[in-house]
């Protein structure tokens, strides 16, 4: 099973990517990086000028690079850029909604986590049109996951996995960092800049519930399945995903590799994380079939 | 009836009215009050409204479109959610019933169930479900020419100057909810039920279940309300207490120490006014919300509406009293329809 490292959901500001690409590259263990705006066409033209750098930087490291599509498309821009990503043939794209899939034309493809490839029927119907690889839905259970695993061996179609970071719960055609703060998202002046880790939403009792991300609602914990990786790995998962956080996300990926590679178990693993990622809950709930707030301690996925 | 016999129903007239039909009673006071389409689902993870209480059994599916087609009313079967990788085999059974029972079209949005139900019953008629989340022309267009989709149901998103845009790109019809519960997020893209009490809406057909709620009484005489032990929402002894949908909850954030609606406020849709806009915008299709709500609800809000359309086609002006009266009291919107700014 490889590493990934999924698009940063994030308004992080050009140079902050540009470094933390370049930290990625030079350090870790990853194999796939996937770039690109996947939330907001607003933010796109930001980082726009350093992308080939920092697809010719990732490359010179070895890493294979993927640029995501928008999750959602709507205004002409948005259609814009989807088509302008879905007519490159290098590097390779992932495709994170329908409107992407009828501009690729059958060409080689990703299927990204927002178009909802659920089940076999569909990864197959995805898989004769051009799919090559697809990133289940974050919410999927164990019991699903292997059966698409198994899935995507038969059809010869990597399957991923999110293993960590805030679970991407929701979009929306409104925007809730501007809505947070009287202002719309045609006028939003980039609020959503100053949450690098989203903007915390609290219950009125004081516990902390969700985060705002400019139009995508996100989980308050890190998805964290440090302790199921080997099963995981056992049903065929040929990918697991690490999205990028506000934390030290080479010391995330080191961690993972350290797991996957049998190198530590579950307990230290699950150890350098939270120091990693200090003050931050984890929950692994959607993979046991629970609520996905949860974190369950599952001695049937330990190994 | 076999199989392969879907009549090919005619859905050619114009301001269709499409109302929600929770049970077989709820069915027959729609039909009653004026419906020229209802949709309804199975009871189980087949479609988007899977509450305690609602839906049909095959037998009831079956005599259900014998009463509405011997009033001239059409059926479409919801069969909108997202089959879990193992359990596909329900939602192939559900389309076979849907075709014995003799629907005039399947609401579908997964892409596997498109092309099963496509390949297998190829006379059926699809309709997009709004749960596909087919927000731009290119995506309309793509379950148009590869599952022969007649007709997309649009997210509650656009304003109808886009409609009118999508309209001249797309070679089917276009449907448009027109009144009742006001979805804020991309439908078919939330799992913050799925977050919160281990039910999923794209699995399972749930949101925000009931069975999950719990209100509680303070001793100053605030309610909170909550979801599987969250609170989603609390109220001042002389407020309202609302069912607690995560999406309709207040919460705080660092700079909004006071709950605000991070989302949306609890608000009900109601485009009556915008009617006569919408179908010359290309609408075809009218939807009301519902399928959880009341016989009398559906029959005064099918009522309202047929007398509206029927004006329109008329010639004439919809009465809008009648339209407005059904909100009387309550909060209303007329959401992303009307301007760009509630984005």
């Amino acid at each position: 099973m490889e590493l990934t490292l999924g698009p940063i959901a994030y308004h992080w500001p050009a140079e902050r990517k540009r470094d933390f690409y370049a930290a990625i590259a030079d350090e870790a263990p990853v194999g796939t990086v996937y770039l690109g705006e996947v939330i907001c066409s607003k933010r796109a033209p930001f980082f726009e000028r350093e992308l080939p750098a920092t697809i010719d930087r990732l490359r010179r490291a070895g890493k294979r690079v993927v640029l995501c599509t928008l999750a959602e498309v709507m205004l002409p821009r948005e259609r814009q850029a989807t088509a302008g990503l879905a007519a490159l043939d290098d590097p390779e794209i992932e495709i994170n909604n329908a409107a992407g899939l009828l501009a690729r034309e059958g060409r080689p493809h990703r299927i990204g986590p927002f178009l909802n490839a659920y089940n076999e029927a569909t990864m197959a119907w995805l898989a004769e049109q051009g799919a090559t690889h697809v990133c289940l839905p974050t919410e999927m259970p164990s019991e699903a996951i292997a059966i698409a695993a198994q899935a995507g061996r038969d059809l010869g179609v990597g399957v991923e996995v999110q293993v960590f970071g805030r679970a991407p719960l929701a979009v929306s055609a409104r925007c809730y960092h501007a809505r947070a703060h009287g202002r719309t998202k045609d006028n939003c002046q980039f609020i959503c800049e100053a949450d690098p880790d989203g903007m915390p939403l609290t219950t009125r009792d004081g516990q902390p519930i969700l985060r705002v991300n400019g139009i995508q609602t996100q989980s308050e914990s890190y998805v964290e399945l440090l302790q199921e990786l080997p099963a995981i790995a056992a049903m065929g998962v040929s990918h697991a995903r690490l999205l990028p956080q506000d934390v030290d996300m080479v010391a995330v990926c080191g961690v993972f590799a350290d797991r996957i590679a049998g190198r530590i178990e579950a307990a230290e693993a699950q150890g350098r994380l939270a120091e990693v990622c200090s003050g931050r809950g984890f929950s692994n709930g959607f993979f046991h079939g629970a609520a996905g707030y949860r974190r369950i301690q599952a001695a049937a996925a330990t190994g | 009836m076999t199989d392969t016999e879907m009549t090919d129903t005619d859905f050619s007239t114009a301001g269709e009215l499409v109302c929600p039909a929770g049970t077989p009673a709820a069915l027959r006071t729609a039909v009653d009050a004026g419906a020229d389409t209802v949709y309804c689902g199975f009871r189980d993870a087949t479609n988007a409204r899977n509450f305690p209480g609602l839906n049909f059994t095959p037998e009831e599916l079956q005599s259900s479109v014998a009463y509405a087609h011997a009033r001239g009313a059409r059926v479409l079967l919801a069969l909108n959610t997202y089959p879990p990788a193992g359990k596909v085999a329900l939602w192939r059974d559900a389309a076979a019933i849907g075709m014995r029972s003799g629907v005039d079209a399947f609401i579908v949005a997964d892409m596997g169930v498109a092309r099963h139900i496509a390949e297998t019953h190829p006379g059926a008629r699809l309709h997009l479900s709004v749960q596909a989340a087919a927000s731009s022309p290119e995506a309309i267009r793509y379950y148009c020419q590869n599952f022969g989709v007649r007709r997309v149901v649009l997210p509650r998103i656009l304003t109808i100057p886009e409609i009118r845009k999508i309209k001249s790109e797309i070679p089917c019809e276009i449907e448009t909810f027109v009144f009742g519960n006001h979805g804020l997020m991309v439908e078919g893209r939330c799992s913050l039920t799925n977050w919160l009490t281990g039910l999923s809406t794209n699995m399972d057909g749930v949101c925000s279940p009931a069975a999950d709620v719990t209100y509680e009484r303070a001793a100053d005489g605030s309610m909170r309300s909550r979801l599987a032990g969250f609170t989603i929402d609390s109220f001042a002894p002389d407020e309202n207490a609302g069912y607690p949908t995560i999406c309709k909850g207040r919460y705080t954030a660092p700079h909004r120490t006071e709950g605000f609606y991070a989302f949306e406020e609890p608000i009900s849709l109601n485009l009556g006014r915008m009617l006569p806009d919408l179908m010359a915008a290309g609408v075809h299709a009218f939807k009301i919300e519902g399928r959880q709500r009341s016989k009398s609800y559906v029959r005064s809000v099918v009522r309202a509406f047929r007398r509206a359309v029927d004006s329109i086609r008329a010639g004439g002006e919809p009465d809008l009293a009648d339209l407005v009266a059904l909100t009387e009291g309550q909060k209303e919107t007329q959401g992303a329809f009307q301007t760009k700014k509630w984005r």
